[in-house]
């Protein structure tokens, strides 16, 4: 690394390095999913069980404690696949590339829980499916735009390509965030506004917004974690393919 | 300039040149991007829309406005509202099942053809939910203390109950009274 890189770029080339990364991460892991499924099941249970139920919605309301969160964290996963996007153009990090790879996948299922579940609310409270409108349709492009990263990474040959396109591709993608945030506010839509995350008080009860942000922050954790779980198992993974490589050209030369 | 520099330079570019385009499409589909038509859209749209062309209709169902007709065996029930956004309302007919959600001062979304009798003739109607989310204890504690009537349409500012725990003490006192 040059003398005059700037601290920030150092501390986040220490974990360029897959052997100490591993390292670093090993001995977290047990608490993360210990502490990720606790706050999920905890989060379940007062949503679920503890909460009341909604005064026109009845107790179809209990659909929105998994829908909002996965909308978030469609909607923020995908500004994570942004920065590792652009630290694997402008820095050419190696791991960057590699938790890309691993977060989209993780990234489509939120979002077709997402859409699966505004789905099945949708029928019962404004009697329909599905309609074309702003705020569906750009959730729905934003999974495509997913499942369209995971599949461009994996369609070529060589890695390093994939990767590339795939970074390209996220971050042209990344107009539609603003789109799915604010189609709400911009045009009028048969999805409601935010409750939640706007300027004056939220449009919530306490009795459901904390057992929300308790079910979010699960969510949260447990997409992390499984990113962090999908990382390091591509690193061995890549790590084995090496050994094996190594192994097959000392065969090779032996003959 | 090092070569960093120089992708985060034509990163950058690229981002405000693909911004740019981005909000000037979306500015220039504006009208095709909205899901549903207000009635006041509709009433000072000049022409107004041709009888055979289906819109979308959206507004608050009219406090007062909903008469179901008896039903007929073997028929889908026909109900008569009107749709308002407070300054124009459209009477509105439609023979099926409505949602769950559908209340006099509920939001809904109707899809059909404005016949020229100035009748709306609905082919579906879906609701719309609002973005407050509350118990029924805390909603009737409002209805009770006269300060929310759902009839009329939206609740109150959210900060004068969100936190309200109607087992316990009564309702603050609201910024506006019931209207």
């Amino acid at each position: 690394m040059p003398p005059g890189t700037p601290p920030g770029a150092r501390s986040l080339h220490r974990f360029a390095n897959p052997g100490r990364f591993l390292r670093l991460t090993d001995p977290w892991m047990p608490w993360l999913w210990a502490l990720a499924l606790g706050v999920t099941g905890a989060g379940a249970y007062w949503a679920l069980v503890v909460s009341p139920a909604d005064w026109q919605q009845g107790e179809t309301v209990r659909i929105m404690y998994v829908h909002v969160p996965m909308a978030w964290l469609a909607m923020g996963g995908y500004m994570g696949l942004a920065i590792l996007s652009l630290m694997s153009l402008i820095w050419r990090h190696p791991l960057a590339d590699l938790t890309a790879r691993e977060l989209s996948p993780v990234g489509a299922v939120a979002t077709a829980l997402c859409l699966a579940t505004g789905s099945l609310w949708g029928k019962p409270m404004w009697g329909t499916w599905w309609v074309w409108d702003a705020r569906l349709t750009s959730v729905l492009v934003l999974f495509f735009l997913w499942l369209g990263h995971a599949a461009l990474v994996r369609a070529f040959d060589d890695m390093e390509r994939g990767a590339r396109a795939g970074a390209i591709l996220a971050l042209v993608g990344i107009v539609n965030i603003p789109i799915v945030k604010f189609s709400v506010d911009w045009w009028n839509t048969l999805h409601q506004p935010a409750s939640v995350t706007r300027l004056d008080s939220p449009g919530m009860h306490v009795d459901m917004l904390y057992p929300l942000l308790t079910c979010a922050l699960g969510f949260t954790l447990l997409f992390a974690v499984t990113v962090l779980a999908r990382t390091r198992a591509a690193v061995m993974e890549r790590r084995v393919r090496a050994l094996e490589m190594a192994r097959a050209r000392r065969f090779d030369a032996a003959q | 300039m090092t070569r960093k520099k120089r992708r985060m330079w034509i990163l950058l570019l690229c981002g405000i040149g693909l911004g740019s385009a981005t909000a000037l499409t979306l500015t220039a589909f504006q009208d095709n991007l909205v899901f549903f038509r207000s009635p006041s859209d509709i009433m000072t749209a000049e022409p107004r829309p041709a009888p055979d062309r289906a819109f979308r209709l959206g507004g608050l169902v009219e406090s007062g406005s909903v008469e179901r007709q008896p039903a007929v065996a073997g028929q889908r029930p026909v109900v008569h509202f009107r749709v308002t956004d407070g300054a124009h309302a459209i009477p509105v007919v439609y023979a099926g099942v409505l949602p769950d959600l559908f209340r006099e001062g509920q939001g809904v979304v109707t899809m059909g053809r404005l016949g020229p009798d100035g009748i709306f003739r609905a082919s579906e109607v879906l609701a719309r939910h609002d973005e407050t989310y509350m118990p029924p204890e805390v909603a009737d504690a409002l209805k009770r203390a006269g300060h929310w009537n759902p009839a009329q349409g939206a609740p109150p500012p959210p900060a004068t109950w969100n936190t309200l725990d109607p087992d316990r003490r009564p309702p603050a006192p609201a910024g506006r009274t019931g209207s």
